[in-house]
């Protein structure tokens, strides 16, 4: 068997393989945050609450109402981004001439707000949620036992990045969107409604987190805190990605799956700090991110 | 941000002054009385989130750099200064020197990587700065893990006075935080202050003027990192413990709430912030997780209808409506 | 003012009923403090049903004790921070007139309330922390460890395991020190009863994604995968093996820190097979099943942790210790505790060794098969049951101050 650096390849395979289905996540959740930073210029701090969301929001429709995965996967993510688009009428939609630390300080809040009262009713230790029926069982594959439900993670999480990707870059729609970005007062006296257009840009980019959060449900314990410590591993994924690109948030999401499934076999202990390291090492060296353009 | 700090910011004119040395001396009156009235202890806790707000409030009231890893500094302090007191045995003052020394040098080292950036990634990039030292802290074995550093002693200040016993701790707490909030207020309107203004203000004028900005952001990073080290030690040497708690980016976020609460940029704000916050925390601990709600729903009121804190509210209040 | 004169005089009359012993009280009453996570990690392990516990256990005594003792009982939330914890056990002894403090789960609160309560000369009953250095090297005359122990979990499984079968090991472990100290441990007891460690992974704490670390313990052949973390980290583990099929292909996972909340958290599908120590079950006998019901009817259904069931059998032998002793004196009452001996329907009969341990029978139980369970809560089956002079680490190997020669 051949090995690189005492690892068998096989088992390289497997673990970056493993890594690639991490990275998913991390593409979903920069990219909301990406596309959310793009035209309201804010971080928004309740995304790891708002993935959070996802994730009980599937558990509630399973055990309240009797619908599975799939019907959870379709109103979830659109339940959710309702109340991105209250939160972003009723509240942030009040900070846009201030400094943008306000809404950061704003959004952590929020997040504060909504797990605090998730804890109360659910507690922390988690509710469990299966894995649905027609993902069960899994592939065996000559490198490795590859879960159905795992390979079903990547492949749609690759599908709703790149059509993001899509609809932001090549549509019309996404042409608006990128103007707005650049000169919103020139894109409304073009006659295009840009309070609307941020408020349904607010509510996409949360429904991008609570899609990743119902696709965490099966593989994570689904508790309150699942979104507070991730948040600040995606905010350095963007950090190494940089604002500038959507296709920037994607990349580098993926990417640094990659690297950390790596560092779990070479070097496990780190696996937690490797990404904050490589955060250092390109602010060191491009500080405006991989992908990004300083303003 | 920078225009509500500027409408309650401290400059020096007489009369403002003169309202300064007399609230200076009120605190000063009310740390001495409150012991007989108040759980000493308690108290202590205030003073040390008080100074930690107050340094955190260098960097960003005066310098408009939101910090949100400060944690990193006030945690690492307390396990220098309980460590360095329990296992070499040194003298309490020495300890929390010793924790004053090390966070300089973390936060010279998280300076240089932070402040290359502004704003939102500023606040993004401490943030996950202080993830790596919580990480770093979890897996450390000096720091005792979960278990954190247990049964610190107090020690003999100086070798002479015994600090177990409370009152004489009370001083040399109460000490420590009028000897930081003092040199706080020192090097806010120092020449060094003017210009770390000047910059919030507007930085490419700043750069234009002939200033290196980068260093006076450094500086300022590095006094505020350093003085909330200061405060950590001294908790930890007050509690006799240190643990990951005050590592974790939930304390970040507090010392953020607390100076919001008291007031951007106020040199007092900070201080009844934290005083606010703790009684808070202590008075609401039984209602376990609404404690969180609680301090969220405080977060987004103060954001959206109460920006000035309280002294900067108050302070408004006595200017009249002038500056607006 | 009626009313008062009469209760003063009915309180004068039980007190001259019962002889001294209510001049030996402080105050006239015995406080009782439950300290512990009221709604984060360990609300479920400890919480409010430690509290109700507690209440229980008041209960219980008052209907055989004829020492007519005045008992309260107050609970407070540590949100599992040591400086939150401190400073309510210093408000409670100070202020509050607390005469012991009960449970307090997470090692670091646990380790300060005992400093705390050992410069206050008051009495400390641990049953949610898991630390053994609580009767090792940080042991106190004021602080009694109830109902187990990272030793004796460590011990338990790995020593009962290897005697089943079990005998080559991997360890997935938390990297930080807790995690450590239980994998040391483990490992010691899988070599003594000659079993093998065939490789390790150290995980960072805490994880979420284990899949990339449990593909190298399948890899290794091992018969049993060591599962040295704690709570969510454990769970995630055991959920991620289940979907790694790992548990299909014939290992066996051992928690080295698991609680029935956690299986009944994971269900029986994912966790059926799972093998662990615990030194409490609802379903051992008729005591057991009747205390369990009466405290689930009273606690919204939710069935004893072994923990809950540590603070019931804990203040019922703390209140027995007054009522023998005649006082409330905190060191006092802890000595009267370690001479008598321990009985009660949840623990059976055991005993309070001089470095604080209170020692009891442990099982190893094995989660069941969903088909094995004939409702919820049936959860375990008991695969071996160790000793009490068995299950803890023995007293001369703890480098107790207290117990040196």
């Amino acid at each position: 068997m051949d090995t690189i650096f005492g690892v068998p390849t096989q088992a390289l395979f497997g673990q970056l393989l493993i890594g690639l289905i991490n990275g998913s996540f991390y593409a979903l959740l920069s990219l909301g945050l990406a596309v959310i930073f793009g035209l309201l210029n804010i971080i928004n701090f309740t995304h790891g609450a708002q993935y959070m969301l996802g994730a009980f929001g599937a558990y509630l429709l399973l055990t309240k109402l009797g619908l599975n995965y799939w019907w959870a996967l379709l109103i979830v993510p659109i339940v959710v981004g309702c109340t991105g688009v209250i939160i972003e009428r009723l509240l942030l939609s009040r900070l846009y001439n201030l400094d943008h630390l306000y809404g950061l300080l704003l959004t952590f809040g929020l997040a504060l707000i909504i797990q605090g009262v998730f804890r109360n009713e659910y507690g922390s230790s988690g509710q469990p949620y299966p894995i649905p029926p027609q993902l069960m069982g899994g592939q065996k594959l000559d490198f490795m036992f590859l879960p159905n439900y795992r390979a079903w993670v990547i492949a749609a999480s690759l599908v709703v990045c790149l059509g993001t990707w899509y609809l932001i870059e090549r549509t019309k729609l996404g042409g608006y969107l990128r103007a707005a970005t650049e000169n919103p007062a020139l894109v409304q006296a073009f006659g295009i409604n840009v309070p609307r257009m941020i408020t349904l840009t607010y509510g996409f980019g949360v429904g991008l987190a609570a899609l990743a959060g119902v696709m965490a449900a099966p593989i994570y314990q689904v508790s309150p805190q699942m979104g507070a410590d991730l948040i600040i591993v995606v905010f350095a994924v963007v950090v190494i990605g940089g604002m500038g690109s959507i296709l920037g948030a994607i990349v580098t999401g993926f990417g640094l799956g990659l690297i950390e499934g790596l560092t779990k076999v070479f070097y496990p202990e780190a696996s937690n700090t490797v990404i904050f390291i490589i955060m250092a090492i390109v602010l060191l060296i491009r500080p405006a991110g991989l992908f990004g353009r300083e303003k | 941000m920078a225009a509500v700090i500027q409408a309650v910011g401290t400059t020096a004119g007489g009369a403002e002054t003169r309202a300064l040395r007399l609230a200076f001396l009120a605190m000063v009156a009310i740390i001495a009385i409150a012991p007989l009235a108040v759980y000493p202890i308690f108290l202590m806790k205030v003073m040390c989130f008080a100074l930690f707000a107050c340094a955190f409030n260098l960097l960003i009231g005066f310098g408009g750099l939101l910090s949100f890893g400060h944690a990193m500094f006030f945690g690492m302090g307390g396990y220098v200064a309980a460590y360095s007191a329990k296992e070499w045995g040194v003298t309490p003052e020495l300890a929390v020197l010793l924790a004053t020394a090390c966070t300089a040098v973390l936060a010279w080292v998280a300076g240089l990587l932070a402040i290359r950036r502004q704003g939102i990634y500023f606040a993004m990039i401490t943030l996950a700065l202080a993830q790596m030292v919580f990480f770093f802290c979890l897996q450390a074995p000096f720091t005792g893990g979960e278990d954190g550093i247990q049964s610190v002693p107090r020690g003999k200040l100086f070798g002479v006075v015994d600090l177990a016993d409370n009152r004489a701790m009370y001083v040399f707490v109460a000490a420590i935080f009028l000897g930081g909030f003092l040199l706080i207020w020192r090097i806010v309107h120092s020449p060094f202050g003017q210009v770390l203004k000047a910059i919030r203000e507007n930085e490419p004028r700043a750069i234009s003027l002939g200033y290196d900005t980068d260093r006076y952001k450094l500086v300022a990073f590095i006094l505020s990192g350093t003085l909330s080290g200061l405060a950590g030690g001294t908790k930890s040497l007050v509690f006799q413990l240190a643990s990951l708690t005050d590592v974790h980016w939930s304390m970040s976020g507090e010392v953020v709430l607390m100076t919001l609460v008291g007031g951007l940029g106020t040199l007092f704000g900070p201080v009844v912030g934290a005083a606010v916050i703790v009684t808070m925390q202590n008075y609401l601990a039984q209602l376990g997780a609404w404690v969180t709600v609680v301090q969220g729903a405080i977060f987004v009121v103060c954001v959206l209808a109460f920006r000035r804190g309280i002294v900067g509210e108050l302070g408004a209040l006595f200017k009249g409506r002038k500056l607006r | 003012m009626k009313r008062t004169l009469t209760s003063a005089a009915v309180a004068a009359a039980l007190a001259a009923l019962s002889g001294t012993a209510a001049a030996q009280i402080s105050d006239g009453v015995v406080k009782i403090g439950v300290m512990n996570d009221m709604s984060g990690l360990y609300a479920d392990i400890a919480g409010p049903g430690s509290v109700t516990a507690a209440r229980m256990a008041v209960e219980d005594f008052q209907k055989t004790s004829k020492a007519g003792l005045k008992v309260e009982v107050v609970g407070a939330d540590h949100q599992n921070k040591p400086d939150v914890g401190s400073n309510i056990a210093r408000q409670w002894y100070d202020v509050d007139k607390v005469d012991a403090i009960f449970d307090v789960p997470t090692s670091s609160v646990a380790l300060a309330v005992s400093q705390i309560t050992r410069d206050k000369g008051k009495a400390f009953l641990v049953s949610g922390a898991a630390t053994s250095d609580l009767s090792g090297k940080a042991c106190s005359p004021n602080t009694i460890h109830w109902t187990y122990d990272t030793w004796m979990l460590a011990n338990g499984t790995g020593n009962a395991i290897v005697k089943t079968g079990g005998d080559t090991w991997f360890f997935l472990t938390a990297d930080y020190a807790f995690g450590h100290a239980l994998e040391r441990d483990t490992e010691a007891a899988v070599l003594k009863g000659g079993g093998k460690v065939v490789g390790k992974v150290r995980h960072p704490f805490p994880g979420t994604d284990f899949s990339s670390f449990l593909l190298q313990a399948q890899a290794s052949k091992a018969k049993i995968i060591g599962l040295a973390n704690a709570g969510g980290d454990t769970i995630n583990s055991i959920k991620q093996a289940a979907e790694f099929g790992i548990t299909k292909g014939g290992q066996n996972l051992a928690g080295l820190l698991v609680f029935i909340t956690d299986v009944h958290g994971l269900g029986l599908q994912t966790a059926q097979g799972l093998i662990f120590t615990e030194t409490f079950y609802w379903d051992l006998n008729d005591d057991t099943r009747a205390w369990s019901r009466r405290f689930a009817a009273a606690n919204g259904g939710k069935y004893p942790s072994m923990v809950q069931a540590g603070v019931y059998s804990s203040v019922l032998h703390y209140l027995k210790a007054i009522e023998a002793g005649k006082t409330d004196d905190g060191t006092k009452v802890i000595n009267q505790m370690k001479a008598m001996p321990t009985d009660d329907p949840l623990f059976g009969k055991g005993s309070i060794r001089p470095d604080g341990r209170k020692v009891h029978p442990a099982y190893l139980v094995e989660v069941k098969k969903p088909s094995e369970s004939k409702g919820p809560y049936d959860y375990y089956k008991i695969r071996a049951t160790i000793p009490a002079d068995q299950a803890f680490r023995p007293m001369d190997q703890g480098d107790c101050p207290l117990v040196k020669k």
